[in-house]
């Protein structure tokens, strides 16, 4: 019997030995190099020179790692809660077309399929000040649109605004949680006369909250690490040379670092200061939503 | 059980580690061969590959065909596309680098310092080369530490662009915003956007701002490459001058707008739609406004500092041996073929055949070689006015170059100003402050790179 189980064992181990390896490879000694990294002066072409914990003495008095950590959790506290405002709003629109569920859930899905660098053009010019559909559209209702592209306070709402352009997949996600709450507790409220308001904050919402979590640490942690979007707009798009201080997100400062700079210690630095970021804000997700988030197994 | 997991997990991660450390480190590769043993006379086999190379057209093929040639046998091998820097010194650091590589001149000041790539001392010498046929301020741009580490290939240089139907209309000629007098720019930029409804004057920042330092007097970095001048009076007022240009037609914001909606390279460009009244820009542009819009009504000039002298920021690329190349003498002689007078009037003798096949004019191929221009100056046929006089102001202004020294910091340094420039049109800062930090972020950054 045991023999067996230990035969069974080794077969499990030389079935996932590729994934094992790829992760040790690829994941792993990465990241452990990355932390050792961190402590050297390194620019790709020359051996790493140890320096201790200069590098995280440097990053804590540069300006621009204070700057693009602002922007970063601005942006972060702007997107997360319109993204699922949206997404929720959205499902329960489809939950609620009862043929063309089907239809809606692709056309909603399908941008999400566009590649972010095309978003990153495309914000340039659906939000161009002079041309853009949207500064367009809100000169139909006699409203002079901001600078989008250009204006330091309207960059982020910029970018707040194109982020729901991929929206999708959380709609997608919200449905199905949507799909799974039992028809019974809406029949029981309806007897007892509750309105649509009602039972979707009483029962939906409720019901569905492990989702909403889920998405709320997700979605968290992608704009934290925000990149593309917002570097094909404003750092990177042909070839001119402007930028804006105000998409300096955490993660380019860190690209520039790594990858035009060549400063590729500091930037492990500053990507294991994002890692402890993410990890202590995901934490306090955790710990503050935890008496809002119902799981059926729990006990009352 | 448990034993034989942790022997499993072990053994797998000592396997991970060692092949992860092949990834890095200098070792591996040939030594650099500065002082390899080159002759022009000799005969190289086996493979050649080049990296950095893309956009390839009649002009890159009709010398690779030549430079492959040269080599007497061995062929050559291109990894296309444009240079990413990290692959290429990842390739360096792994002892597997390309064995030539394909870069900005101003990258080479960087790639030098850090021993990504060697001198061409010994292959100047070897191969016989004459550096005196290369634009002195290109060769300027890849000399570090006195040493040449590089050949130049292709120029860039500036000139004045403008719409002369709109000139017309607002009572100008392209004299007035040639840069010669800058009141008469500031005066001009108005008429203009009134005439154009869009955009009047272009200055062209952020990237222009060492042309208009230039033609203010000032340069943004001493000769040496060591010491930062980025807010220096002249640089600073500058600045306000060009910013100003923008402020007067409703802000950077609206100038940038236009700029994003515009079809650059189309026959809907700004001039052709008659959005734009005039902007300095880079040659190569000429080109591109014949192709697509021929019957644009354009004035060409060449741009002028403040007293009334020519003057063109000097860019370009230029080829460069890898340290650990494994083939350097071959590469050696592949840069110096792909850059002789000869091998770029063959180029532009194919330019000039599929521009005549199309009904087009040949307007010239700008390259770091000044013999070559003047030879492929003499091939130019004439597509009428405006543009005849376009190509006379690209040759005239490639003649009245300046650059920036190599250094070993040129990335950052960049940056430095480039984010002062963007901050001020951002609205961000006042010039003044804005190049007082730049100043400071570009020369901690010179300092720390020169050691």
């Amino acid at each position: 019997m045991m023999r067996a189980r230990a035969g069974e064992t080794r077969a499990a181990l030389l079935f996932i030995s590729p994934w094992i390896i790829g992760f040790l490879v690829f994941t792993a000694w990465p990241v452990i190099n990355s932390a050792y990294l961190s402590l050297t002066d390194y620019d790709v072409i020359n051996d790493p020179n140890f320096i201790g914990f200069d590098n995280y003495v440097t990053l804590f008095q540069d300006p621009k790692v204070g700057l693009a950590l602002r922007n970063t959790f601005v942006f972060t506290v702007m997107s997360v809660p319109v993204q699922l405002v949206v997404s929720l709003g959205l499902a329960l629109l489809l939950n609620s077309a009862a043929r063309a569920t089907g239809f809606f859930r692709t056309v909603f899905f399908l941008p999400k399929m566009t590649p972010p660098v095309a978003i990153g053009i495309l914000l340039l010019l659906l939000f161009n000040g002079q041309s853009g559909l949207i500064n367009s559209a809100l000169g139909l209702f006699g409203i002079e649109g901001p600078s989008w592209t250009t204006d330091p306070d309207w960059v982020k709402p910029g970018l707040v605004l194109m982020s729901l352009w991929t929206v999708g997949a959380s709609v997608i996600i919200i449905l199905a949680a949507l799909r799974a709450v039992p028809q019974q507790l809406y029949d029981s409220a309806l007897v007892d006369g509750a309105g649509w308001w009602r039972r979707t904050l009483r029962i939906t919402v409720p019901m569905i909250s492990p989702t909403l979590f889920f998405l709320f640490v997700v979605d968290s942690i992608n704009a934290l690490q925000s990149f593309t979007e917002a570097y094909t707009a404003f750092f990177g798009s042909g070839n001119t040379t402007y930028s804006n201080d105000a998409a300096l997100f955490y993660v380019i400062y860190l690209f520039q670092q790594a990858f035009e700079f060549l400063h590729m210690g500091y930037a492990s630095a500053l990507a294991w200061v994002l890692f402890v970021v993410i990890m202590v804000i995901t934490a306090v997700q955790i710990l503050l939503t935890r008496r809002y988030v119902y799981y059926e197994g729990d006990r009352p | 059980m448990t034993s034989r997991l942790v022997r499993w997990s072990v053994v797998s991660l000592a396997v991970a580690m060692a092949l992860s450390a092949c990834a890095r480190g200098t070792g591996g590769g040939a030594a650099p061969t500065a002082s390899g043993t080159y002759d022009p006379r000799a005969a190289f086999q086996g493979t050649l590959t080049v990296m950095g190379i893309a956009g390839i057209d009649e002009i890159a093929t009709t010398r690779m065909e030549k430079a492959e040639a040269s080599l007497g046998g061995a062929k050559v091998k291109l990894i296309e596309g444009d240079l990413d820097i990290q692959q290429f010194l990842s390739s360096v650091a792994s002892g597997s680098p390309p064995d030539i590589i394909y870069a900005n001149r101003d990258q080479i000041g960087t790639f030098a310092s850090r021993g990504a790539i060697i001198p061409l001392t010994a292959c100047v010498q070897g191969e016989r080369i004459d550096t005196s046929m290369y634009d002195k301020p290109a060769l300027g741009q890849v000399t570090f530490g006195g040493e040449l580490w590089a050949v130049p290939e292709f120029n860039q240089v500036q000139i004045t662009m403008a719409n002369a139907a709109l000139l017309r209309k607002a009572g100008l000629t392209v004299e007035d915003v040639n840069g010669t007098d800058w009141t008469k720019i500031a005066a001009a930029t108005p008429k203009l956007l009134k005439a154009s409804g869009k955009v009047g004057y272009d200055s062209k920042l952020p990237e222009f701002l060492p042309l208009w330092a230039k033609a203010n007097g000032a340069d943004l970095l001493s000769a040496d490459g060591r010491r930062a001048q980025l807010n220096s009076a002249r640089v600073v007022e500058a600045l306000e001058f060009a910013v100003g240009l923008y402020d007067a037609q409703g802000g950077f914001a609206k100038v940038k707008a236009v700029r994003d909606s515009a079809d650059f390279f189309g026959k809907g460009n700004q001039f052709a739609e008659g959005e734009l009244g005039a902007m300095p820009m880079e040659q190569w542009y000429v080109n591109v406004l014949n192709n697509v819009s021929p019957k644009t009504p354009m004035a060409f000039d060449t741009f002028h500092d403040k007293q009334g002298n020519t003057i063109a920021y000097s860019s370009g690329s230029a080829w460069a041996i890898p340290k650990g190349s494994k083939n350097p003498e071959a590469a050696c002689r592949f840069a110096k073929t792909m850059t002789l007078v000869e091998t770029w009037k063959a180029a532009a003798q194919a330019r000039l055949a599929k521009r005549k096949a199309e009904g087009k004019p040949f307007t010239g191929v700008l390259t770091g070689n000044t013999r070559a221009d003047a030879e492929i100056r003499k091939m130019v046929t004439s597509g009428g006015r405006p543009w005849d006089d376009g190509v006379k102001a690209v040759y005239e202004a490639s003649a009245h170059t300046f650059t920036l020294p190599a250094n070993p910091a040129d990335t950052e340094f960049k940056k430095a100003w480039q984010d002062a420039v963007n901050r001020v049109l951002n609205g961000q800062q006042e010039p003044k402050a804005a190049l007082d930090q730049a100043q400071q972020e570009a020369q901690t950054a010179l300092d720390k790179a020169w050691g």
